[in-house]
């Protein structure tokens, strides 16, 4: 039973891995939003096993705000945005995915290496999923650094946020209710934010291309 | 009612009334009543701590000791005095047609807003609330960077969010593994995110998991400080915004994350029994000098200097509780709240001036004393007081700095006395023709409010001469929490 549950963690950990690099790799505006919806639905689906798994009920709310806010609402506002936005159909050109994806390899190697000697300590049933939370977020942080346009780049933000809840869920049973309940109200206020803003550089640039957002330099 | 509720409450009842009627013309005053309020609010908040010494409220939730006390007060003190400034300045503004009602109405909120999160993130108790109330303050001000839309605020506004959101999920990351380290040394039914709770067990929290953590914690919080190489969101985003947020970014914003690095420092400390974490905040505390000073050199843009100024001391401070110790934490404490008080007086001034000459580039900029001699004086004396000369406040604690740098780390003073050389030269060599030579500048339609400049300058004037009995106690025992 339990040995079925960490197993089960331990694959919507890999799954989130392989999400990452999808992500990293996805051209298209449309798929990366779905695959961010998917990417915390399978957030959703470790929390609800961990919860399960150690009796924590505080997990199980942890669960449904995660479901109803990144794999409803945000998706949703996101999916509004690219609408309203006429952006349905950008496809970016990305430089050279290949090396992007070993590079991301290499961030996966570093993040094990970083996580092993703290996942030995720690007290959770399932350990080694530190070090994939590590890798995502580091995988997110590339993908915000390789994005030109903008919408790209909010999404590897949330994604990162994403791998932070993965992180907090895997290692420590997730962080006080109080404290998610924070976070979660940031991550919503901080949505609707970039909301406002992406249209404010859209009709400001007439794109939403960051390459625009350069000028701010030393002289 | 206790005065910790009240602090919370008028910032908060200000921000939804101020969201209803802020467009209005008395908002600006409503604005400036609020924000007296919650100053009045922490003063009694002060003095019942110097009465009775460190309380927890709201079941343990809240805690205010020494350490945090007088950031409340100086926080509630700037807030007051912004925005006082903010009632010329913004009137201004709106009627040069860069801001409308609507953007009023934004902007008093969000400066309601702004100070509650401080607040907030100063008094926690709870490590996780702590990290939550530093996101919202990103928040709460990205949209007023970008409040006038122009394509320059629109970039800085957007580089702000993204820098700051990234390192601040370092910082939740570092949180995530305090967390981690608590839980297994915290007692049941006690809250392993609690500071005190934290506090009380730090020597035995697993030392492998807290270096990480601190590491985290440092790059997380350490971009809102403003520390190199983190640091680029931050010319930017003084520069475009409006000047009173650029005066309570410098004056507030940076202190409180400072603040949160000291108290993740005093529990790394505790865990680790070595000086790692005091040795990191060293690194970055000279590396943001001498970033700070040298990118001084090169700047056009009056409140880009100020803000690479801010830099650059933000960095003497961070180095100064690096280097730990009762004489150095004083120093770095004493620091913090001078730098704020000058800081903002200079943007204050610099406001102003700018208005005048309707541009913030430096060379356009000509005269000030002729035409309004309390501007141009206000301008020369914040300079004077920010290089740190003496009798200012600036110049006790950078000596202090200096002489527990010779004594604990004597390689280390020469770095800092370049840093400090190099931006005495190259805000001096500017500001100096800003106030005298010919004239380019116009009168303002209102008469500008230099109360605050001046109450400013005349209190970093008075630490300079005298620290008075109750602040040197404060600042002892806030030393001695910080420790190292």
């Amino acid at each position: 039973m339990t040995t079925l549950s960490i197993q089960l963690v331990n694959l919507f950990a890999a799954f989130l891995l392989l999400l990452a690099f999808a992500m990293l790799a996805q051209r298209r505006v449309l798929t990366l939003v779905n695959l961010y919806a998917l990417q915390g639905l399978t957030v959703v689906a470790a929390t609800t096993v961990v919860a399960h798994m150690t009796h924590q009920e505080h997990l199980y709310y942890s669960a449904i705000l995660t479901l109803l806010l990144k794999v409803i609402l945000i998706p949703w506002v996101l999916h509004r945005l690219i609408k309203r936005l006429n952006v349905r159909w950008d496809i970016e050109t990305l430089i050279n995915i290949p090396s992007t994806m070993l590079v991301g390899i290499v961030l996966v190697v570093f993040a094990f290496n970083l996580a092993l000697p703290i996942s030995k300590l720690s007290t959770s049933v399932v350990p080694g999923t530190l070090g994939i939370a590590l890798a995502c977020i580091l995988l997110s942080f590339m993908m915000m650094i390789t994005r030109s346009k903008a919408l790209p780049q909010v999404i590897g933000f949330l994604a990162m946020e994403n791998a932070l809840f993965f992180a907090a869920t895997s290692a420590t049973y997730g962080m006080p209710m109080v404290v998610e309940l924070g976070i979660a109200l940031d991550v919503l206020v901080g949505v609707f934010i970039l909301g406002v803003f992406l249209f404010q550089i859209s009709e400001q640039f007439e794109s939403l291309d960051i390459r625009n957002l350069e000028n701010l330099k030393e002289e | 009612m206790s005065p910790l509720v009240l602090v919370f409450i008028s910032p908060l009842i200000g921000a939804i009334v101020l969201a209803l009627v802020g467009h209005r013309p008395n908002g600006r005053d409503i604005n400036v009543i609020f924000s007296f309020f919650t100053f009045l609010a922490s003063v009694f908040l002060t003095a019942r701590i110097v009465a009775h010494g460190s309380v927890f409220a709201l079941d343990r939730q809240f805690f205010i000791d020494s350490l945090n006390v007088f950031l409340v007060t100086l926080t509630a003190l700037i807030g007051f005095t912004t925005s006082i400034f903010s009632r010329p300045y913004m009137r201004i503004e709106e009627e040069r047609g860069k801001m409308t009602p609507n953007r009023m109405r934004l902007y008093f909120s969000m400066y309601q807003l702004f100070s509650f999160c401080m607040l907030l993130a100063l008094t926690t108790n709870n490590m996780g609330i702590l990290w939550v109330a530093m996101e919202a303050a990103t928040l709460t001000t990205v949209l007023l960077v970008s409040v006038y839309r122009t394509p320059a605020s629109l970039e800085a506004a957007w580089k702000y969010f993204i820098l700051c959101g990234v390192g601040i999920a370092q910082a939740l990351f570092g949180t995530i593994l305090l967390y981690m380290a608590a839980q297994k040394v915290v007692g049941h039914g006690q809250n392993p995110l609690l500071w005190t709770n934290l506090n009380a067990v730090k020597f035995h929290l697993n030392p492998v998991i807290m270096s990480l953590a601190f590491v985290f914690l440092l790059v997380g919080y350490g971009t809102k400080v403003g520390l190199a190489p983190l640091h680029n969101w931050l010319p930017d985003a003084h520069a475009e915004g409006p000047t009173p947020i650029s005066a309570v970014l410098s004056g507030l914003l940076l202190n409180v994350a400072l603040y949160a690095v000291i108290r993740c420092k005093v529990l790394t400390d505790g865990a680790l029994g070595n000086h790692f974490a005091g040795h990191l905040m060293i690194g970055f505390g000279l590396l943001s000098v001498l970033v700070g000073a040298f990118s001084l050199l090169r700047q056009r843009d009056i409140k880009r200097m100020f803000s690479y100024s801010s830099i650059e001391h933000m960095g003497l401070m961070t180095f100064a509780f690096g280097m730990g110790g009762p004489i150095a934490n004083f120093a770095g404490l004493l620091h913090m709240t001078v730098h704020a008080l000058t800081k903002s007086a200079i943007f204050y001034a610099v406001g102003h001036a700018a208005q005048k000459a309707g541009s913030q580039i430096m060379d356009q900029i000509r005269g000030l004393i002729k035409i309004s001699p309390t501007v141009g004086w206000g301008l020369m004396m914040g300079t004077l007081a920010i290089l740190g000369m003496p009798p200012f406040g600036v110049f006790a604690s950078e000596f202090l700095i200096l002489t527990s740098a010779m004594r604990q780390l004597p390689w280390a003073t020469p770095i800092l006395l370049l840093g400090l050389g190099v931006a005495f030269a190259a805000i001096f060599s500017r500001v100096q023709p800003m106030v005298f030579g010919e004239t380019s500048v116009k009168r303002l339609p209102h008469p500008p409010a230099l109360l605050p400049v001046f109450i400013h300058l005349g209190l970093a004037l008075m630490l300079g001469l005298y620290i008075p009995t109750y602040l040197n106690t404060w600042f002892l025992q806030a030393a001695k929490i910080i420790g190292g």
